[in-house]
């Protein structure tokens, strides 16, 4: 049985963990001392060392990103934290922003030190006003403490932090987007190459990390490379947030070592709810194909997860019971992929319009078996040929419950309609509305 | 309407936040309507004047971002989570109950003008499913009968605390202004973290596995 290991969690159940006393109490800020009396390059090859790969779906490896800021260009370089937390399932930033802000805003500095950046920006998803508050608070207080703008706890080190608060939309997740949206314009995605680490924002060298990648450099800073590799797998170190949710005894957020099974995490979260069986299953995300049973042992890790089939994502497992559709669950994913696609490629602002087309027609009984056919044909026309990986999330529910559940599909048109009771799903099924 | 004094130096300290001017749309948009409740021509035009680009610029960027509105919303703007996860867990039921009972549609604000109802995407508190937000505050583990008492205790001015949030709830013109990242004070009032998100370091605390 592998053992939960709660490092950037493990305060959180104290009342004042998000002050900067709170995180004081228990070591904080002790990092970003030690990782300003190194040289900016030792720090990025101390992080590179660790192995750490980015929490925030792709998993590319966070000290080689900072290794990319091309050095002595004369340049300003910037560094910006993706805290626009919004793939469905996804709730891992959130509640970390919320129960301790200090060790992103730690993370920020040494970042920013390492790639030689006096300006950071951390952009948060305004749709939560609570976490904006606790981060806002955060920075003005690690100002007062001598740890933001001139001269960083007097080592001659200058950085400035803005705190940037988007306003409902689940593109600007996407990195070139996120820049764009920062610069002021409509958040759309930009062509890559170049990539933000040469052509960034303002067209300046630029990193974006997710805020659990840079939430887990104090701890690496602080217990060495050693100690973080201790945990986790051969290419997938250390610890990481699994947020459980859906139809599970008790959801909830666990830090794990990497690799870890849902099999592990359901028996820590109670099972299953109660008289009821896992159907399928979201490893990292509304965006990474489902898993079903016959899923539950895979190692969920990087590597372990993508020879599967699929891929780590963000670490949202969303669980699903033998009493939810998965053509509801496929058809409501596509309506969001539709609403959140931002128009700027055709096969993704075209395509996404057609699957919610389908799927509704499948899920009214009123599909064919062609009709099959065509819904696969419309995906692969859509998957990799848009600038952003969007698209080819809005196809992966698709494709993937149509590999396990294909007769369940052609069940809707059997029946005429949907053969589920979506009451018998919800949380309040027993109790009444 | 002219803007106050204040108001202007306001905006100009949100400007003086970044190393080029246009990067302050966002947070004087969120500004504008803590101001008007809503994106209006003037609040456009003043966004404009401030970063100094023309005016369609602005709206351009207004209209691509859900958050901003058209048009007036209720003083407690009402968001139920209708993403797959939460719409099955019971955000449909919760949705069609508030609709029903309030009498509006997605999109629209009560005759008294103090609820409107918007269906919302994921909003990253999937543990705490049915998840509704209020003026961008959590009200997490749903069920229809207590959004119709939420939406009811609103309308005569007695709204609940958000379940992870500030003691009171603030009405939406005021969250706004949180948005464009002004300090409101209330950091410090509600939880570190709820029941969800503490269960696997109260699970490593009593030994690592149940």
């Amino acid at each position: 049985m592998t053992q939960l290991t709660p490092v950037l969690s493990a305060h959180w159940d104290e009342s004042d963990s998000f002050t900067i006393e709170g995180y004081k109490r228990h070591g904080g800020y002790k990092a970003v001392e030690k990782a300003l009396s190194m040289q900016p390059d030792e720090v990025i090859q101390l992080v590179k060392d660790s192995g750490l790969r980015g929490r925030g779906g792709a998993g590319f490896p966070t000290g080689m990103k900072w290794g990319f800021i091309p050095q002595g260009d004369n340049k300003e370089h910037y560094l910006v934290v993706n805290a626009d937390e919004s793939e469905p399932g996804t709730c891992k930033d959130t509640p970390l922003l919320m129960a301790n802000p200090h060790v992103l805003i730690e993370g920020m500095i040494i970042a920013s030190y390492a790639i030689r950046a006096n300006y950071a920006f951390v952009y948060i998803r305004g749709e939560i006003a609570h976490v904006v508050r606790r981060v806002q608070q955060a920075v003005e207080d690690a100002y007062k403490a001598g740890l933001l703008g001139k001269n960083v706890l007097g080592k001659g080190f200058d950085l400035e932090l803005v705190v940037h608060v988007g306003a409902g939309a689940y593109i600007c997740g996407e990195e070139t987007a996120l820049l764009d949206s920062l610069e002021g314009f409509r958040g759309q995605p930009r062509l890559r190459p170049p990539f933000p680490a040469i052509a960034g924002l303002y067209a300046r060298p630029t990193v974006v990390n997710n805020v659990e990648s840079i939430a887990s450099v104090p701890a690496i800073i602080a217990n060495g490379v050693e100690w973080f590799q201790a945990m986790g797998t051969e290419k997938s170190k250390g610890f990481t947030l699994y947020s459980l949710s859906g139809h599970v005894t008790n959801p909830g957020q666990f830090e794990a070592p990497l690799g870890i099974t849902l099999r592990e995490l359901l028996e820590l979260a109670g099972g299953v709810r109660a008289g009821h069986q896992i159907k399928f299953w979201t490893p990292g995300g509304s965006s990474t194909p489902l898993f079903t049973a016959e899923h539950l042992d895979v190692p969920l890790d990087y590597e372990g997860v993508a020879a599967a089939g699929s891929m780590l994502g963000t670490k949202a497992l969303q669980i699903f019971d033998e009493t939810t559709c998965v053509v509801r669950a496929a058809l409501r994913w596509s309506e969001f992929y539709k609403h959140e696609s931002c128009g700027k490629c055709t096969p993704c602002r075209e395509g996404t319009w057609w699957l919610v087309q389908m799927l509704h027609d499948l899920e009214a009984g009123k599909g064919t078996e062609e009709d099959l056919a065509k819904l696969l044909d419309l995906c692969d026309n859509i998957a990799g040929r848009s600038f952003c990986a969007l698209a080819d999330g809005a196809v992966a529910p698709i494709i993937s419950s149509l590999k396990y559940f294909r007769d369940e599909y052609l069940a809707h048109q059997r029946n005429g309609g949907c053969p589920f009771d979506p009451v018998a799903s919800t949380v309040f099924a027993t109790a009444g509305l | 309407m002219a803007f106050t004094s204040e108001q202007e130096s306001i905006m100009d300290a949100i400007v003086a936040r970044y190393p080029r001017k246009r990067s302050a749309i966002m947070p004087l948009l969120h500004f504008v309507q803590s101001i008007y409740g809503y994106v209006t021509k003037d609040g456009i035009e003043k966004v404009a004047e401030k970063i100094e680009v023309e005016a369609a610029e602005v709206t351009a960027v207004s209209t691509f971002y859900t958050q901003y509105k058209s048009e007036p919303v209720g003083e407690y703007h009402v968001g139920v989570c209708i993403n797959t996860l939460c719409a099955v867990m019971g955000g449909d039921a919760i949705y069609d109950s508030v609709s029903e009972h309030l009498g509006i549609k997605n999109h629209e604000t009560t005759k008294d003008g103090k609820v409107s109802l918007e269906k919302i995407e994921c909003n990253a508190a999937c543990d705490y499913a049915p998840v509704v937000m209020v003026n961008w505050e959590f009200f997490d583990n749903q069920t229809p009968q207590s959004v119709r008492d939420l939406v009811d205790a609103a309308r005569t001015g007695n709204p609940p605390a958000p379940t992870r949030g500030p003691k009171t709830l603030r009405t939406w013109k005021q969250n706004s202004e949180v948005l464009a990242g002004i300090s409101d004070g209330l950091s410090g009032e509600g939880v570190s973290a709820g029941p969800a998100t503490l269960l696997g370091l109260k699970i490593a605390k009593e030994g690592g596995s149940k």
